[in-house]
C-alpha cells in the first residue's frame, strides 16, 4: 500500500434533474414509467421521477475526476482500463435531490505487472441519507 | 409486477439487447464520459482497438436491468452489484445477460450474472443482491 492510500478529495455536489434522469434512462434502455413520468413515480411511492440504480455513475463522475486526474497518483490514462466496479445502494435518488459525493483512495497495489488503483466513493442526499457507496477499480497495464 | 420464485439454482430470465450504432454517443452524452475510444472509430482503431467500443458502465447498466427485472422490476430491489469488466463490448451486436440464483443471504437473493456478446464474456463474476 502506498502513501496515497487514505487520501480524500473535495466533496462534489450534483443537482438531479428530471430530464437528465430521462436522458440517462433512454440511453440505457430503462423504459419503466417510474423513470419518466412523475405521476407513475408517485403512484409507486417515490417523491418524483426516480433514477435507475446505475444513474449513480452520473452524479459520482464529478467526484471521481479529481481522483483519477490527481498528479500525486500520476495514473497513466492512456494505459488505464476500468477493471471492476461495485455499488451498494441505499436511499433511492429522485429528481430534485442534491447529491454530495466524497472519494477516498482505498488502495494502490501491483499484481502481475499491473498497477491497481482502488477508490471508494460515498454519496449522500440533502437529508444526509446515503444513496450509494461505490468501489472503483482501475488497472494500468505495465504501470 | 409479481416477483418470480427465486430459489437457489434457478435461472432468471435472460435479458437481450442490441445496442445500435449510436448508443455510445447517447451514453456519452447521458453520462458525461466522452472518451474517444467510445465515440470515434478512427481514434479507437489508431490505439489498437477493433472499433469504437461500448462504455463498460453501459454494459453494467444492462446487468443491473436484468437483475432488477429478475426481482420483479422495482428499482429499489437492487441493493448491491459487483462486476469485473473483461473483453470489450461493441455496438450492433446482441448482448445477452444471464443469471442464476446462488443463495439467499440475510434475506437477500444473491444472483451470479454474466454478460456475453458473440460468446465473449464482457462482464463476468457479476454478483447482484436483491431484496424482494
Amino acid at each position: 500500500m502506498e502513501a496515497a492510500a487514505g487520501k480524500t478529495y473535495p466533496p462534489f455536489e450534483y443537482e438531479v434533474g428530471r430530464e437528465k434522469i430521462r436522458e440517462y434512462s433512454n440511453a440505457v434502455g430503462e423504459t419503466d414509467s417510474v423513470h419518466h413520468d412523475p405521476e407513475a413515480a408517485r403512484e409507486a411511492g417515490f417523491r418524483n421521477v426516480v433514477a435507475p440504480p446505475m444513474f449513480c455513475v452520473v452524479y459520482s463522475a464529478g467526484a471521481m475526476a479529481p481522483a483519477i486526474l490527481d498528479p500525486d497518483l500520476a495514473i497513466n490514462l492512456m494505459l488505464m482500463v476500468h477493471g471492476g466496479q461495485e455499488f451498494e445502494w441505499g436511499e433511492p435518488v429522485v429528481a430534485g435531490d442534491t447529491i454530495t459525493t466524497g472519494v477516498t483512495v482505498k488502495d494502490i497495489y501491483e499484481k502481475n505487472g499491473m498497477k491497481f488503483y482502488v477508490f471508494e466513493s460515498e454519496s449522500k442526499n440533502q437529508n444526509g441519507d446515503t444513496t450509494v457507496k461505490g468501489t472503483w477499480t482501475n488497472i494500468v497495464r505495465g504501470g | 409486477m409479481a416477483a418470480p420464485k427465486l430459489e437457489p439454482g434457478a435461472e432468471v430470465p435472460a435479458l437481450t439487447v442490441t445496442p445500435d450504432k449510436y448508443v455510445p454517443h447517447r451514453y456519452a452524452g447521458a453520462s458525461g464520459d466522452f472518451n474517444p475510444i467510445h465515440i470515434d472509430k478512427e481514434f479507437a482503431t489508431a490505439v489498437g482497438l477493433p472499433q469504437n467500443i461500448l462504455h463498460g458502465l453501459y454494459s453494467m447498466a444492462q446487468v443491473a436491468r436484468a437483475a432488477t427485472q429478475a426481482a420483479g422490476g422495482d428499482p429499489r430491489s437492487l441493493k448491491r452489484l459487483s462486476v469485473q469488466f473483461r473483453g470489450m463490448g461493441i455496438p450492433e451486436r446482441e448482448i445477452r445477460v444471464t443469471g442464476t440464483v446462488r443463495e439467499t443471504r440475510n434475506g437477500r437473493v444473491v444472483l451470479d450474472t454474466v454478460a456475453e456478446q458473440d460468446g465473449n464474456q464482457i462482464i463476468r463474476n457479476a454478483e447482484a443482491e436483491l431484496e424482494i
